[in-house]
């Protein structure tokens, strides 16, 4: 069984990785995170919208660039659990 | 008299799009569209003459690019570009870079689009003008002894506002002048905290404030006004709800309003079609002149409506180089029109986007009324725009027929699929304060925190 978790998109929209186009990402793949953690941002018709880990553990990698367009239920992270 | 283009790209997309296509291809004009990945379905794609792609879904890589859409301008041999609103429409060196490619740009100049978009240089042409801005202080205020000098010549309630404030942080209002002596070193201490800035300034507080603004046509020669649009109805500054004439204000009040906007647009030699923004005193029934916007406004349709002129074929006109046709005196309003923006939001959790396909929809019709939009059952509403997705417009011999025809227009019409905020539209019809046009510009936002949908 992989311990591997995919982290879901939850609306369609445009992903964005720091919360500025100045300021620093949320978070890099190998940076541990709590459940609950913000990673990203999803644009939506110009409202955003906080994308946040939903289990704890170590981010492997993004799956998804920032500022690339997403569909609700796109897997944008993967997680390993613990 | 020779135009000087026939072919006229718009920069934009969305029922804008779709309305300056309308205007110009009933001109007799060649349209070309531009559009995004994320609109290669949109109706003005099906319906312009020329369609070109320009990049990207995100706006930044499409509408927003310059360098793509003044490509696309080349490629198509357009001689006009009409920025619509939104997007390039405000930028003045977008209308620079239009110009210098020797194109028309359907708007202001770019001298004047830098100009009235300057808060502080628009607030100083209108004082030039003689136009009345909202009463404060010829800037920084040192201290108690002074400020409560310049509160005296504002009239209280006054408001303290830091400097480097914004957004409606660091401000404090007060009611007299003990008040002011007791509350003015706070602010400059407070202000110091919060934006390392102690500065602050004083202006006259509205506590019942509505949104009024006065549509005008020029041709940098000549300016004449269609009266004005109420937009008191907002939420979070976006207008929800617009209509002509606003039920505010008195017919003498009118003519000095109107008269104030034709004499500030004729101050900067304006050209094309333009808005003054005011903010109205419910209680002291004064205007003061906010800031100008050089385009067309979302809400133009229902100037139209009152007043029987086609603001977006006049705007083309003058970029064609005919002189202003209208003279003042030929435009005249009738009845009462009211506009309702259908967002594809949903009212009832928080205003949420809706993005989605349109899977069914019935527009209504019969007299009166109007629906701009740029729907069709099937089509898709992209995540990554604005969430406007048309503007139902009634008209009638006056307000209280308007909201009726409103309210019937608005059983018609049904959007399926996605997410709509005709809902809310339906129940302010229903709503008192609404009938009886008892608002300002903090109603909504009140009236829904007690009236969940």
């Amino acid at each position: 069984m992989s311990n591997e978790h995919e982290v879901l998109c939850p609306l369609p929209g445009t992903f964005y990785r720091r919360p500025s186009p100045d300021a620093p990402a949320y978070r890099q793949p190998g940076d541990t995170v709590q459940d609950g953690d913000v990673i990203g941002l999803v644009e939506v018709m110009k409202q955003f919208s906080e994308v946040t880990a939903d289990c704890a553990g170590t981010i492997v990698s993004f799956l998804v660039e920032s500022e690339a367009a997403v569909e609700a239920g796109q897997p944008i992270a993967l997680i390993r659990k613990g | 008299m020779k135009r000087r283009f026939d072919t006229l790209l718009i920069a934009n997309r969305g029922e804008i799009a779709l309305r300056i296509n309308r205007a110009a291809q009933e001109l007799g004009l060649r349209t070309v569209a531009v559009y995004s990945e994320a609109d290669a379905g949109s109706l003005v794609v099906q319906l312009a003459d020329e369609a070109l792609p320009i990049g990207p879904a995100h706006a930044t890589k499409s509408y927003l690019n310059v360098d793509a859409v003044l490509d696309a301008a080349r490629r198509s041999g357009a001689g006009a570009v009409h920025p619509g609103y939104g997007f390039l429409s405000e930028n003045y060196s977008f209308a620079e870079r239009v110009v210098q490619q020797g194109l028309v740009f359907v708007g202001s100049t770019a001298e004047s689009i830098r100009t009235m978009g300057d808060k502080a240089a628009a607030r100083a042409a209108a004082m030039r003008a003689g136009v009345p801005i909202v009463p404060g202080s010829e800037g920084v205020v040192a201290d108690a002894d002074e400020a409560s000098r310049v509160a005296l010549q504002i009239g209280y309630p006054v408001m303290i506002k830091a400097s480097a404030g914004g957004g409606g942080r660091g401000i404090r209002v007060v009611h007299d002048e003990a008040d002011l002596r007791k509350q003015m070193a706070l602010a400059q201490a407070e202000a110091k905290a919060a934006f390392g800035n102690g500065e602050v300034y004083l202006e006259r507080f509205v506590r019942r404030a509505r949104h009024i603004e006065v549509q005008i046509l020029g041709d940098g020669q000549r300016v004449v006004h269609c009266f004005e649009r109420e937009c008191s109805l907002q939420r979070r500054r976006q207008k929800i709800w617009e209509e002509a004439p606003s039920p505010a204000i008195t017919p003498a009040t009118r003519e000095a309003l109107c008269a104030s906007a034709v004499k500030l647009a004729q101050a900067v030699s304006y050209s094309g079609a333009g808005t003054l923004e005011y903010l109205y005193d419910d209680e002291s029934r004064e205007f003061f002149f906010i800031e100008m916007n050089t385009r067309i406004q979302v809400e133009h349709p229902v100037t139209e409506m009152i007043t029987g002129i086609d603001l977006v074929k006049e705007m083309l006109r003058i970029a064609l180089g005919e002189p202003l046709r209208l003279q003042q005196a030929q435009i005249q309003m009738r009845g009462a029109a009211i506009e309702v923006r259908i967002n594809a939001e949903n009212p009832a959790k928080g205003f949420m986007p809706c993005p989605g396909t349109v899977t069914g929809l019935r527009v209504p019709g019969g007299p009166g009324v109007r629906f701009d939009g740029m729907l069709f059952a099937g089509c898709v509403v992209p995540p990554f725009y604005d969430s406007l997705l048309g503007k139902l417009i009634v008209h009638d011999e006056d307000r209280a027929a308007a909201i009726a025809r409103l309210k019937r227009a608005l059983r018609e019409l049904q959007i399926e699929g996605v997410t709509t905020t005709v809902a809310l539209h339906r129940a302010l019809c229903d709503e008192p304060d609404v009938l009886a046009a008892r608002y300002d510009t903090g109603f909504l936002e009140s009236w829904l925190a007690s009236h969940p949908l």
